[in-house]
């Protein structure tokens, strides 16, 4: 007969199976949310916030589970199959992806929400030591000798990206749109990157914990988020110019539909345009999308000239083909270091 | 009994069970090893020659493995030396603690990569401590190749020692004492007698110790400073390229990590058996 | 690896002066020399994982190892170590048998094949996975058609996981079983014991220690893999990280005494490990692997 009492291994086994099958088992209704590397804190807060709004306003539960990695590595995973109700990645190159390569989202996907799908942008600025020993004011000095320059690597991360691009475009209007002085350029800023992390947050990382290097070249709202955790030893650098990173964020409809989340997702997704979301968004130091948030904030960022993606690079298709593709010029120029 | 008298025993075993723990054996050996490796060759199949050299030979490839070999290298020629001088403190001498020296040997095997990784690294980085004593005097190890080699020794540490402690332990002291009644110095006897006798497993341990370090991950991929050309580990490349959408290129490396490690494997085994079947000294 | 060591003979002076062993200078310093190496890579290491850890006070480290995320990591490593484990034991004891107590054609290229997972890199070994389960991999569409979720779920860091400490029990029990013979299981059977009377009695008692011993390199090892589950995870907070995973993700948001808190519990496992190994294989010299 079987007797629990009398076979304590037996019952042990029970409870740690229950345990461990507790784990597993989803009751509530969850969303998955895949991001990129920086907005780790950003959606810690924003997540409790929509739940909250969810609670009050449909009466259910609703649990979010976050994912963050670089960008690229980040869309490569839903491509391979990663159920992302929701994607909020780095650029907008990186979400075409999902509709090209395997058909999770419309075509027309960047239209459906406002401000071509960002909720919030941002910029690329510097991060340097306390007293900026090495005086660095713009992108000019990051070729020097002797100036060690942290930045993630390209093919991961969304936000190599948009630094590499601010870098490339500061050299083009600095030598009259000299391709080949822009190439030499970056060529030179990535010579002196000693490590190149696969994510952004890996790069402040390095340069904040680790203590290597003499500038990073960061998102703004990294930049804000390192100099408040570290500790007065941290200093931002404005360049003279910068680009506009706008980090899109999308329903994975095939995957909504899939889990019946739709709906949820979508309202995820819309509630991030919500004032109160908007003020979340400008503590947690982006640059909201609503107007009269940003104006309540403007003391907060400062006014960069700034180059966009679409109009001054001709869009994502291309600079990704031109500069990030195998054999691209961001191949080209780290073979030739 | 004698191993040949088992050999014999065996060819006429009469024990049951034979088909059936064959077949389990193969089954799962194939569903969940050989099955998902061949995937690694189909997906590799799938492209041409040109392609194929192109992912696999590289510049950035190839100074990947220049790295995780030459660095593995290094390691086990590292452990090698101070492997064999571990062992022979360990089974000759006696100390307070040295039970418990010899269990904290087993340690890079215990511990999970990633540990020792971050754990390493914070170590040697430039506010670490011992990074913050040897950066002064100009010797960076995180984020250099150096800091790739440290890891790896750290990692095949118990290669060597473990493939030499029961060699040493079974050699008889007879032929030492025999070639120092002739008159040879200690460091004669090490030479000519000692040395010759432990090499065989010396050899299958710097050969673990550099197969494990050729494809070693969690340990390095924080140490390393991941710069294409420079530090970056043919395993991170992998990764790499498996995050740009590129299968068809991490494969092919993969297959060609694939291939030598699976040579370095036979040569091991090759060795395991030529040292057994040597008479011991 | 492995390999049970006991206790040697010391060195003496006698010995010294009958050319056994080297002078007592050489000897000191040779001792030094080999404390001094494992003090810097192996005591150093482990003694840094515990104060990085507490670095920030006992408060953050306790928060860090009881916070939701931690506790889900946890769960997940010990999940997959308690599924891998008893699979690979099984295996490891199945293939021994076969390959110790008989004589076939293909023997020796079987166990150089089992020894396979040893050479494959950690991230090859998560990559054969994803190539054949993942959404654009061989077995993909069939999958999605049928919702079975393998890569970025825990099926997916489990047959990583299994793949990577394949041979670890096998690999103990051959040599034991070999050297161990078959004379006492015939005496079994001629006795009139059936093939399980005799498994279970008489060679199950004599290589317990060895299996004893390969499972606990086993569990050490599922526990700590990271390069593989890395490749198969989708880094899904509080689902798909195991500790090793988790431990990274703190590593990266500036919570450094929170990834070395997460880090201490493996060191933790890794010193009980060592523990365990030790006694195991002191009962092993003691008793030559028998009973």
């Amino acid at each position: 007969m079987l007797s629990l009492r009398k076979r304590p291994g037996f019952a042990a086994a029970l409870v740690a199976l229950t345990w461990l099958g507790a784990g597993i088992a989803r009751a509530d209704v969850t969303l998955l949310n895949v991001s990129y590397d920086p907005t780790r804190e950003l959606y810690e807060a924003y997540d409790a916030l929509f739940a909250k709004h969810w609670q009050e306003t449909k009466g259910e539960a609703v649990t979010i589970h976050q994912s963050h990695g670089g960008s690229g590595k980040q869309a490569r995973a839903v491509i391979d199959g990663l159920e992302a109700d929701v994607v909020t990645l780095a650029l907008s190159g990186d979400v075409q992806q999902l509709a090209d390569k395997a058909n999770l989202i419309p075509r027309g996907w960047q239209d459906r929400l406002p401000n071509r799908s960002c909720p919030y942008t941002s910029t690329i600025v510097f991060l340097v030591r306390k007293g900026n020993p090495k005086g660095i004011k713009d992108w000019a000095d990051l070729t020097r000798p002797g100036v060690a320059v942290i930045t993630p690597n390209p093919k991961t991360s969304g936000g190599a990206r948009w630094n590499y691009l601010a870098a490339w475009g500061y050299a083009l209007r600095e030598n009259g749109g000299s391709e080949e002085k822009a190439r030499e350029f970056v060529r030179s800023v990535y010579a002196n990157a000693p490590v190149l992390d696969t994510g952004a947050r890996g790069a402040t990382t390095t340069f904040v914990e680790r203590g290597l290097g003499d500038v990073l070249i960061t998102w703004e709202n990294e930049a804000f988020l390192a100099e408040t955790l570290g500790k007065g030893e941290l200093e931002i650098v404005v360049p003279s110019i910068s680009i506009l990173a706008e980090p899109p964020v999308a329903l994975v409809d095939a995957v909504a539909r899939k889990h019946g989340t739709t709906e949820l997702a979508t309202a995820y997704l819309e509630y991030l345009y919500a004032p109160e979301a908007q003020e979340l968004i400008a503590e947690n130091h982006y640059r909201p999308s609503d107007p009269n948030v940003a104006a309540k904030y403007a003391s907060k960022f400062p006014r960069i000239e700034l180059l966009q993606i679409d109009r001054d690079f001709g869009g994502w298709r291309e600079a990704q083909a031109k500069h990030f593709v195998d054999g691209g010029i961001f191949d080209q120029i780290s073979v030739s270091k | 009994m004698t191993r040949a008298g088992s050999a014999a025993a065996r060819r006429r075993s009469i024990l049951p069970g034979f088909g059936i723990t064959l077949g389990v054996t193969v089954t799962y050996l194939s569903v969940l090893v050989l099955i998902p490796l061949a995937a690694l060759f189909f997906k590799t199949a799938t492209l041409s020659w040109a392609e194929f050299l192109a992912a696999v030979a590289g510049p950035r490839a190839l100074a990947s493995y220049r790295l995780s070999f030459g660095a593995a290298l290094a390691a086990a020629a590292v452990n090698a030396v101070f492997g064999l001088v571990v062992a022979w403190v360990l089974v000759r001498y006696e100390f307070p603690g040295r039970r418990f020296v010899d269990a904290l040997v087993d340690l890079p095997f215990a511990l999970p990569t990633a540990v020792a990784g971050i754990t390493l690294t914070s170590v040697l980085a430039k506010n670490g401590w011992l990074g913050r004593w040897l950066e002064p005097h100009g010797v960076f190890i995180a984020y250099t190749p150096l800091g790739v080699v440290v890891a790896l020794v750290f990692i095949g540490l118990p290669f060597v020692v473990r493939t030499l402690q029961p060699v040493l332990q079974d050699l008889e002291r007879e032929l030492e004492e025999a070639a120092a009644t002739l008159g040879a110095s200690r460091l004669q006897t090490f030479r000519r007698v000692l040395l010759p006798a432990l090499r065989p497993a010396l050899v299958t341990g710097f050969a673990l110790a550099f197969a494990r370090g050729v494809g070693e991950y969690g340990s390095v991929v924080f140490i390393s400073g991941n710069m294409p050309m420079k530090t970056e580990i043919a395993p991170l490349l992998i990764v790499t390229k498996l995050e740009q959408w590129d299968y068809a290129g991490a494969t092919a490396i993969a297959v060609v990590l694939l291939v030598a490690s699976f040579a370095l494997l036979l040569a091991i085994n090759a060795l395991q058996r030529w040292s057994r079947v040597e008479p011991a000294a | 690896m492995g390999e049970a060591t006991a206790i040697s003979t010391p060195v003496s002076a006698d010995a010294t002066r009958r050319g056994v062993s080297e002078s007592a200078p050489v000897r000191w310093a040779l001792t030094a020399v080999a404390l001094l190496f494992l003090a810097l890579f192996l005591a150093l290491p482990l003694v840094a994982v515990f104060s990085h850890a507490l670095a920030d006070g006992l408060g953050v480290y306790w928060a860090a190892i009881t916070e939701p995320d931690a506790l889900s990591a946890v769960r997940l490593t010990v999940l997959v170590a308690a599924i891998s484990v008893p699979l690979n034991t099984a295996f490891g004891v199945a293939a021994a048998w076969a390959i110790a107590k008989f004589d076939f054609p293909g023997k020796s290229t079987l166990v150089t094949l089992i020894d396979l997972p040893f050479a494959v890199s950690p991230v090859v070994s998560g990559l054969i996975f994803v190539l054949l389960f993942g959404a654009q991999g061989l077995l993909g569409p069939w999958l999605q058609a049928h919702d079975v979720k393998i890569i970025f779920a825990v099926p997916g860091i489990v047959l990583a996981t299994s793949f990577i400490t394949f041979p670890f029990v096998a690999r103990e029990l051959i040599p034991l079983m070999e050297e161990q013979g078959v004379e006492e299981e015939e005496a079994a059977l001629s006795l009139g014991a059936s093939g399980w009377q005799t498994f279970r009695r008489v060679t199950l008692p004599n290589i317990r220690y060895g299996i004893l011993f390969g499972v606990v390199l086993l569990n050490a090892r599922a526990m700590g893999e990271f390069g593989a589950v890395s490749v198969v995870s989708g880094h899904i907070r509080g689902v798909t990280n195991t500790m090793p995973l988790h431990v990274e993700i703190l590593y990266n948001e500036y919570q450094g005494a929170a990834a070395f808190s997460v880090a201490s519990l493996l060191a933790l496992l890794a010193i009980a490990t060592l523990a365990a190994k030790s006694a195991l294989e002191w009962r092993i010299g003691r008793t030559g692997g028998a009973r």
